[in-house]
């Protein structure tokens, strides 16, 4: 049993089949990356797992508890960090402040009215911060306006805030779409450190071949809206079915 | 200091100080002289400058960190009015009363409007609280005020009549708003030499609670829940995946901000007993929101000063007709005298306006952070070399 | 049944001002993804363009005439207008008493210049910019629109009728069978349906079946793909712009003898036109011209006796109600695309 259950899960936009019968059971502390051409559905799916779109059939249990229905800040409560592709950081805060609010969302809940402490007070939640900031090498940036970063850095910060939370599983759609190769393999050596370190779940949705077969543990290849082959990076190279449907362009 | 830090401790006792002593600083020309008709310090505008103040603080609670931009904000000042009013009439002039009665009711109703306008964002929220006001003023203005159940009378506005019940009125109670036993027309006039200083109880009331209200909008600026406001300006999707509700957050900013429009409406209707449904009016909502925008939206200070610029404006600026105008030109020769009279002309007077709304639309093009953003600029220019350079240094590293 | 028709000619009138403000701030809004608070400021200065003219056809001079005397039995001197000088009495008079109708001729370069003028100057540089900078900017200008107006033209309402021969009533119930006296309409009113009705026509038939409108249709779709094929949106953009002022101006002449124009009307239409707009859903136009009408027409059913003695001051509240209730429920609109500013 996974900590995240995908059963028969169906979903159509009018006449198109976005998702057909996916199962996918992603195992605890593993590192799993779905792959799989342009519309394969890999975006449809992120979508169902963190509650923005709901399937028309189907079952998605986290930890044995079903996330169909629930509001995407519910479900990030019960353990589901997400990173954007583009990386969604509050731009107008300090690196500080925004390490800090995911630190008192997990302190505080969905909703706390403390409109009479003083945020600089809580040496606590600064400390942890200024912590997560100096094991990201953020430390020296943490006074800057966020939006003022660098992409790598912005995508490290993004990393970081969800980490402060503690989630149970990370999903990371395409985390190095759009970056050099440098701020790539500076991502790809974080995500390898925090899966080390951390008792953490990380699915990873992905194009970079080369961000993929160095982090992940299990593969699921989806073509046309369905799972074709679920194997380790090993069998998944030579696999025939995936290099017709995938490989044989793109590697 | 008092909680607060370094900085902010100092902005609030200068806002202090300058709020105490206004009476003075406001009035530097001496009784008699050509200028005096730029003084300020007199108790009508002083309440005015306080009350508005008030008023531009809370709005920008809501605009100024969540960036919700409400276009009916006067709905709860007015609201705050009928109800400060409605105690006057039944149970005693006493002000305590009145205003908290004012702010609950703020309060009731600022939940209800919040509530619905909330569940859109953008320019639906700010069409909804505008309907929302609009419909308030008809409300008021006519709906209301039927002979078989009239809460506002109308057109002429509420005000308290002698054979009003006022239950807890005794003789001996001033017949006029008063705290306990104090009436807020009450003065202390001070003549030193040629200048003459009023200080008026109703003036020192607005600027307390002012100051009050001040403190708490810098409290709740620098905390936790400050800090959430700003994140759903900043990027609502974040704050959503990173396990936040931003509906509470955004509701109880727009309650806290009626609640301080409907503690300005109580004010004004304790310094005259009086309520009109054009307080309610969405011209005035606008006002507000010129007033936080030209100050500086999402800055402690800069409401305050964008209240104080545009009642001063209005009450001094729309007083200079053609003959002061023709005194201050008198030194240049006659034809450029009535030439520059003429330039002028348009812009004073009935035309403030004019200038008003100039100075709106420049300030919202060049100064997007108002006043306050022109004054840092200003200190920015006279900062050293090496201060622009780390500047410089923090403004090239592009965003992407 | 006469009831029920009188009260939907009666919302006819502003329904057709509601059409028309709607429709340009929604081609404004549509093309160019700007919120124009100072749309209802171009209806207005529509307006005073008929003032405008009529103010200068009847520009006048002195002259004494001497078949008259006044009860000191001295010649009277009486205005004479300089148009009845050059065209005499018959076709000048003429020409001032149609003075608002002539508007239309006028007001089209005007209005079209000033909103290209608006374009180009300001709004322009406010595309990228959040929305709520776009409310406060226009906001601002429509401030000072309206007091640069009230500076040239005072506070106070200016009468200008419409011509005498469109100034009464017709018994529009007699016509269709109802018995006499029972549908009497003003006949400005029916002119200004109509003329209304032209100028939509004229607008959808000019997106519909002109090249320059088919661009600024996929405009309105996808800004940025029109972009890419290296058409020069922009500046079909600020010609859009031109027109919706135009629009908006046209409005704002014809409805100068039902309302005798003020400076602050702009505004107070402004706030009912976006309702509309919203009614309708942002960014389509069918959904303004139809919430337009139902809007007026509804507002004048709540305006009965019966309507009003059973919920004293519905008038007042209907639209905003109306409003409050689609947006909650329905917030795209009628007739709004999804996707369309829906958050």
């Amino acid at each position: 049993m996974g900590i995240l259950e995908v059963k028969n899960v169906n979903k159509r936009f009018g006449g198109l089949q976005a998702l057909g019968d996916v199962n996918l059971s992603v195992a605890e502390n593993s590192v799993h990356a779905i792959i799989g051409p342009n519309g394969a559905g890999k975006s449809t799916l992120l979508n169902v797992l963190i509650g923005k779109l709901i399937p028309d059939t189907g079952s998605v249990m986290f930890q044995g508890q079903s996330v169909l229905g629930r509001k995407p800040y519910e479900i990030n409560q019960m353990g589901i960090s997400r990173v954007f592709q583009t990386p969604e950081i509050f731009g107008d805060l300090s690196v500080l402040e925004n390490m800090m609010i995911p630190i008192f969302a997990r302190r505080d809940g969905v909703f706390r009215m403390h409109a009479y402490e003083n945020s600089s007070n809580e040496r606590e939640i600064v400390d942890q911060a200024e912590t997560m900031l100096e094991n990201l090498g953020l430390a020296e940036q943490r006074h800057d306006h966020s939006a003022s970063m660098s992409r790598g850095n912005k995508r490290r910060l993004e990393i970081g805030m969800c980490l402060a939370q503690e989630p149970k599983l990370l999903l990371l759609d395409e985390p190095t779409a759009g970056m050099a190769r440098a701020d790539t393999n500076n991502t790809i050596d974080l995500l390898k450190q925090i899966s080390d370190e951390r008792d953490i779940t990380i699915a990873i949705i992905e194009h970079d071949m080369h961000v993929v077969f160095s982090l992940a543990e299990r593969i699921t290849v989806l073509a046309q809206g369905s799972p074709l082959v679920e194997d380790t990076p090993e069998n998944i190279k030579g696999h025939p079915k995936v290099r017709e449907a995938y490989l044989g362009e793109s590697a | 200091m008092f909680g607060l830090n370094k900085k902010d401790g100092l902005l609030f006792l200068v806002v202090i100080a300058i709020t105490l002593l206004a009476p003075f600083l406001l009035n530097p020309f001496p009784e008699g002289s050509g200028m005096a008709q730029f003084n300020a310090g007199y108790p009508d505008l002083l309440q005015r400058f306080a009350i508005y103040g008030i008023f531009a603080i809370g709005f920008n609670i809501l605009f100024g960190l969540t960036g919700y931009l409400s276009f009916g904000h006067a709905a709860f000042l007015g609201v705050g009015s009928y109800a400060a009013v409605w105690m006057f009439k039944l149970f005693t002039y006493n002000v305590v009363p009145a205003i908290a009665f004012a702010v609950i009711i703020a309060a009731i109703f600022s939940v209800l409007i919040g509530y619905i306008s909330l569940r859109r964002s953008g320019i639906y929220f700010a069409i909804l609280t505008l309907a929302f006001a609009q419909m308030s003023f008809a409300l008021a203005y006519s709906v209301l005020s039927n002979p078989k159940f009239n809460l506002t009378n109308g057109e002429t506005g509420l005000q308290v009549y002698s054979n009003d019940l006022q239950m807890f009125h005794r003789t001996g109670l001033p017949d006029m708003p008063h705290i306990f036993g104090l009436s807020v027309r009450a003065s202390y006039e001070l003549e030193l030499g040629g200048w003459s200083f009023t200080f008026n109880v109703g003036y020192y009331l607005c600027a307390l609670i002012m100051l009050i209200a001040f403190y708490f909008a810098i409290r709740l600026f620098r905390s936790p829940f400050g800090m959430m406001l700003r994140a759903i300006k900043s990027n609502n999707t974040r704050m959503t995946y990173t396990g936040l509700n931003a509906k509470p957050y955004a509701l109880a900013a727009f309650v806290i901000s009626g609640m301080y429009a409907g503690l300005a409406g109580g004010l004004l209707a304790a310094m005259d007993p009086l309520a009109g449904a054009e307080r309610m009016f969405w011209t005035a909502s606008g006002e507000v929101v010129l007033m936080t925008i030209l100050g500086g939206a999402g800055t402690l200070i800069g409401p305050v000063l964008g209240a104080g610029l545009i009642k001063y404006m209005e009450n001094i600026v729309s007083k200079i007709n053609d003959n002061v105008l023709h005194q201050w030109f008198a030194f240049l020769p006659d034809g450029m005298e009535d030439a520059v009279v003429a330039l002028i002309h348009p812009f004073v007077g009935k035309g403030w306006h004019l200038t008003l709304g100039m100075i709106f639309v420049l300030v919202v093009i060049f100064l997007p952070g108002g006043l306050v953003e022109g004054g840092q600029r200003i200190a920015r220019l006279f900062r050293g070399k090496k201060a622009r350079e780390a500047e410089k240094s923090s403004q090239s590293n592009p965003a992407e | 049944m006469d009831v029920i028709l009188l009260q939907i000619l009666n919302g006819l009138d502003k329904g057709s001002a509601y059409a028309l403000i709607a429709l340009g701030l929604t081609l404004i809004f549509g093309t160019l993804g700007v919120v124009n608070f100072a749309h209802g400021a171009l209806f207005m200065i529509g307006a005073f363009c008929a003032v405008t003219l009529q103010k200068f056809l009847s520009l006048s001079h002195t002259v004494i005439d001497e078949s008259q005397t006044d009860f000191l039995g001295n010649p009277l001197k009486v205005e004479m207008r300089y148009i009845e000088d050059w065209f005499g009495p018959e076709i000048g008079g003429g020409i001032v008493e149609w003075s608002v109708p002539l508007s239309v001729l006028f007001a089209i370069p005007v209005m079209v210049a000033v909103g290209v003028a608006m374009e180009r100057g300001l709004i322009k540089h406010f595309y990228h910019r959040p929305h709520a900078d776009q409310i406060l900017v226009t906001f601002g200008l429509a401030i000072v629109l309206q007091e640069i107006i009230k500076y040239f033209f005072g506070a106070n309402p200016i009468p200008t009728p419409a011509p005498a021969a469109l100034a009464g009533s017709i018994d529009l119930g007699v016509m269709i069978g109802f018995e006499v006296n029972e549908i009497v309409y003003p006949l400005w009113r029916m002119v200004y349906f109509a003329f209304a009705a032209v100028i939509i026509g004229a607008v959808f038939a000019f997106l519909q079946f002109t090249t320059f409108g088919m661009v600024v249709r996929a405009g309105m779709a996808d800004r940025e793909t029109v972009g890419l094929l290296g058409i020069n949106i922009d500046r079909r953009f600020t010609i859009m712009f031109g027109i919706a002022a135009a629009v908006a101006g046209l409005a704002g002449v014809m409805y100068t003898p039902i309302n005798p124009p003020n400076y602050h009307m702009g505004m107070d239409f402004l706030v009912l036109s976006f309702v509309v707009v919203v009614v309708g859903g942002m960014g389509s136009l069918p959904g303004a011209v139809l919430a337009g009408f139902l809007l007026g027409i509804l507002e004048s059913f709540a305006s009965t006796t019966w309507a009003t003695t059973t919920i004293p001051g519905i008038n007042q509240v209907i639209i905003y109600l109306v409003a409050i209730v689609v947006l909650l429920t329905r917030p795209r609109g009628l007739m709004g695309r999804k996707g369309v500013m829906e958050d």
